[in-house]
């Protein structure tokens, strides 16, 4: 971990160009995301997270972005409870992009995604509570002149245990800020978990005001003076051209200026996270560029992924799978196993093309008229959005500021910074700053999207109704492909992500192979990625296993994980299992926090009961983001066809946790996430271009087809240790869940999602 | 000229009369509370009350809204404290936040219509707003909380 950086009051002050009283980021956002701290009187800043200033109010910094999951509340109430800062007294501030400052881990870059703030940033935002506990115990004791093992801090002040006597927070300021705190082994002790007042209590979102009454800023929200609003056409096939374009109707539409071709991206650059060109229509406001941009003629050259057709497309993914290649984990002797099994079974599962409609679609704001060029954006990755936008206007990233605002939902999109550096090119273009706006027809048909993908399963059964191999091959588009558009496998932290980690444990013989398919479109991270066809696919498949043996859903699951403490996936000829970028020492693959969500969630749902016809209970549970989750899905099919989801139990071990309301709020809002892929996502291409454009072709879970009654189940049995990701791992587990339910119901298997209107045909 | 009035102020529009009413109150008013999701009428999150009932400004064009008046989010109640509001900061129901002023906009009109809807009243009424972080268990449950309050 890097050092917590003492920062003197008056760097601090030169930092925010003020002299005087101590102003934190003066922003041009509104009031929710930089409640401006007009700072009373003297300040102590004893780290880049905390902030006192002479009345008592508590600055709090917030260095991830906040896109629903709960980031503001969750990291700042692990500062104000090691600090023992009063949580009504305490202000969120929002960093902008500066890994120096704002990435105490030094682990991401403050790129929120991959579930990890919590994980990551916990022990860090425990420091910075504890020193700033520290600083303001000592400026006590020495204006009292006792020894420091007599005060403490409590609720905002700090206490003389020998007399009672007590300071304010807000008193004990300006003495505060003269003292450094130590490292090392004198550094600031941490509170023991028995002591702490807001870790692992539930609290209410801190933004929750300002959304409820229309003043919290979100990307589209902010608005800067001589800003132009611009729309951009885009080719409707990846990577196609501007061959020329005709703006002379588009320019006459009332109140559009100006029109500015953004170049196509250079044929030897891969897509990454840059502008791939197209044609921008610049105005005043967001209908006349709107309106503008119908009106442009365009003639496109669209290049080879024309060839892009689902209805070819599709197929090739089902041939790889079946075909396998490459080999990604390899356990005993699968083809010998096979061969001795009295039943082998098989199955195909395939998953199509997902896109994210976070219901904010893209959008930025960056001025590149001026030096430091700004940028104010809905961004996960304020830093790669600095990086790529410097590169975009080929300049120095130390000369790109990017603040963040509140996300409209993320999901993975806003982790890419391709709008961002559309807003900056026109904006260095025309000289003023720029607000790029997306459509949702623009969302949905130039996004990254998730990764359609076709499993091959094979198993093999002895004569108990054991499962003695598993063979499992799957095939999909990289993402890789946005740095190396002629790979065709996947890599590392694909396979990672829930396949090769396939935790079946007790089964002796495991072999695991991807494919090899072309990349044809962009393909990107989406709420828990690749795990959701991974869980959807050896979920299902267990079930059918189980059936196969004439066995229990259930006990057939808890027997294939088994109840080990470690699986060690080095011993299966597994390369460098990327453990989504964490140690395995500290957080190693555990079969048996797995079994034991199982069990909770089955004893929660009431799983075993008899169910009245066309009801049905299903299982599924699944590892990701360090993660244990189970679900359990009550679905009813009715006669003709229609489905219904009176309860959903979910069981979560996820460590140790800070804000159990905030869990209970992700997995809620991962079971309806979950229910959208489950049952609506579908993206596909005709001739390389998406087909779908909106909600209305695009459908999404509504409040009349979601489940609505979700029970959170807080598995504590492992609270002892690290903290695990929680805004994903909810998702991969509802899909097979569901799909599991519908067989208890009606005896159908869906092989293939979304399930849309498979029932009808029943 | 169109002539309107915007939470309470009289206002007066010279631009397209089929600018739609969400542009306008964004991008003419500076009223940012009402926000674009889909700009057809398929999400919601533009809901606004226009004349007391809702309606997606996104299709609604100011030209509709001529000599008639026009509530958004921001002007639902002027410290923020309108039931519908309370209900949905005691039901925590927020995550992004992006769908809740519609939310809260639609659920104030469906509340004014029918001061005790069932939980088939609620979904339908509810329908048309999408919600992707998926707060919909705590909105059913919101509506229902500020139910009692109406
Ligand atoms: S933006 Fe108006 S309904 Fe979606
Ligand atoms: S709270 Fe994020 S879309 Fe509803």
């Amino acid at each position: 971990m890097a050092q917590i950086i003492n920062v003197s009051r008056r760097d601090m002050l030169k930092a925010a160009g003020a002299s005087g009283a101590l102003v934190l980021g003066a922003h041009l956002a509104p009031r929710a995301m930089f409640g401006e701290a007009q700072a009373a009187g003297a300040s102590a800043a004893p780290n880049f997270f905390v902030s006192i200033d002479g009345s008592g109010a508590v600055t709090l910094t917030c260095s991830r972005s906040e896109m629903g999951q709960g980031v503001r509340t969750g990291m700042p109430m692990i500062i104000a409870d090691e600090m023992e800062a009063d949580w009504n007294r305490v202000k969120i501030w929002q960093a902008p992009g500066d890994p120096a400052k704002y990435d105490p881990p030094g682990k991401d870059a403050q790129n929120t995604d991959g579930s990890r703030s919590t994980r990551h940033g916990f022990d860090a935002m425990r420091e910075m509570g504890a020193s700033a506990r520290y600083v303001l115990e000592q400026a006590a004791a020495k204006k009292w002149g006792v020894g420091a093992a007599e005060v403490y801090a409590k609720d905002h002040r700090v206490y003389h245990s020998g007399s009672g006597k007590s300071l304010g927070f807000g008193q004990l300021a300006g003495a505060a800020a003269d003292i450094k705190v130590p490292t090392g082994d004198a550094k600031p002790k941490l509170k023991h978990p028995s002591e702490w007042k807001y870790i692992g209590k539930d609290m209410p979102v801190v933004d929750n005001f300002d959304i409820t009454t229309g003043g919290a800023s979100f990307g589209a929200d902010v608005s800067i003076p001589g800003m132009k609003i611009a729309v951009v056409a885009r080719s409707p096939v990846y990577r196609g051209k501007v061959k020329s374009f005709d703006a002379t109707e588009a320019l006459k539409v009332q109140g559009v200026e100006q029109v500015v071709e953004i170049p196509a991206l250079a044929d030897d650059k891969g897509a990454e996270f840059r502008a791939l060109g197209g044609v921008a229509v610049v105005g005043s406001n967001t209908w006349s560029v709107m309106q503008g941009r119908e009106k442009l003629k365009i003639d496109w050259d669209l290049g080879p992924h024309v060839a892009h057709d689902s209805s070819t497309y599709d197929d090739a993914l089902r041939a790889s799978a079946k075909k396998g290649g490459l080999k990604i984990r390899d356990r005993g002797d699968v083809d010998l196993a096979m061969k001795a099994a009295s039943k082998v079974v098989e199955a195909e599962y395939f998953v199509p093309y997902f896109i994210h409609t976070p219901m904010e679609p893209p959008v930025a704001v960056v001025d590149a008229s001026r030096t430091p060029v700004k940028v104010i954006a809905a961004t996960q990755s304020p830093n790669q959005a600095r990086h790529y936008v410097a590169e975009a206007l080929g300049m120095d990233k130390k000369d790109v500021e990017c603040e963040v605002t509140l996300l409209g939902g993320g999901f993975g999109r806003k982790s890419k910074a391709d709008f961002i550096c559309e807003a900056a090119i026109v904006s260095k273009e025309i000289g003023a700053p720029v607000r790029m706006q997306w459509t949702r027809e623009d969302e949905i048909r130039n996004g990254f999207y998730h990764a359609a993908c076709a499993q091959h399963l094979s198993a093999g059964l002895d004569a108990d109704g054991k499962v003695t191999a598993w063979k499992q091959s799957g095939a999909w588009p990289s993402i890789v492909g946005l740095w190396n558009p002629v790979a065709k496998n996947g890599f590392g932290i694909e396979f990672g992500l829930g396949l090769v980690d396939l935790p079946y444990n007790s089964v002796p013989n495991i072999r695991i192979e991807n494919g090899a398919e072309d990349i044809m479109i962009r393909v990107g991270w989406y709420r828990s990625v690749n795990n959701i066809q991974h869980a959807y696919a050896m979920n299902c498949f267990a079930n059918e296993l189980a059936t196969a043996a004439g066995r229990d859903p259930l006990e057939m699951l808890l027997e294939l994980i088994g109840d080990a403490d470690n699986m060690d996936l080095a011993k299966d000829g597994v390369e460098k299992y990327w453990n989504y970028g964490d140690s395995i020492a500290d957080w190693p693959i555990m079969p048996n926090r797995l079994s034991n969500a199982l069990r909770a969630v089955a004893e929660k749902s009431g799983y075993g009961k008899a169910m009245p016809k066309g009801h049905g209970l299903g299982l599924a549970c699944h590892r990701s983001f360090q993660s244990y989750v189970a679900t359990a899905v009550h679905a009813v099919v009715h006669d003709d066809g229609s489905l219904h989801i009176p309860r959903v139990d979910v069981a979560i071990d996820c460590g140790r946790y800070v804000n159990p309301e905030g869990i209970r709020k992700q997995i809620e809002g991962a079971v309806i996430y979950g229910n959208t892929v489950a049952r609506h996502g579908k993206i596909t291409t005709t001739k390389g271009a998406v087909d779908q454009s909106n909600f209305d072709d695009y459908p999404v879970t509504r409040i009349s087809d979601a489940p609505l009654d979700v029970q959170v189940h807080i598995v504590e049995d492992f609270l002892h240790l690290r903290p695990c990701g929680v805004g994903e791992p909810g998702v991969p587990p509802f899909a097979p869940a569901l799909v599991n339910a519908i067989f208890d119901a009606t005896g159908k298997r869906i092989y293939q999602l979304p399930v849309g209107d498979q029932l009808k045909k029943i | 000229m169109i002539a309107l009035k915007v939470n309470g102020i009289s206002r007066q529009f010279n631009g397209d009369p089929k600018m739609p009413l969400l542009w306008y109150l964004r991008d003419e008013l500076g009223l940012t509370g009402s926000k674009f999701g889909c700009g057809e009428a398929l999400c919601g999150t533009c809901t606004v009350h226009l004349g007391g009932e809702a309606v997606r400004s996104c299709v609604t064009s100011v030209a509709d809204a001529a000599g008639r008046e026009v509530t958004t989010i921001e002007g639902l109640d002027s410290d923020g404290n309108h039931p519908v509001q309370r209900a949905w900061r005691a039901e925590n129901v927020p995550q992004c936040g992006y769908c809740q002023a519609g939310q809260i906009m639609q659920a104030a009109a469906l509340l004014q219509a029918n001061p005790d809807p069932s939980d088939e009243e609620i979904i339908e009424g509810m329908e048309g707003n999408i919600c992707r972080c998926g707060t919909y268990q705590r909105i059913h449950a919101a509506v229902r909380t500020a139910a009692k309050e109406v």
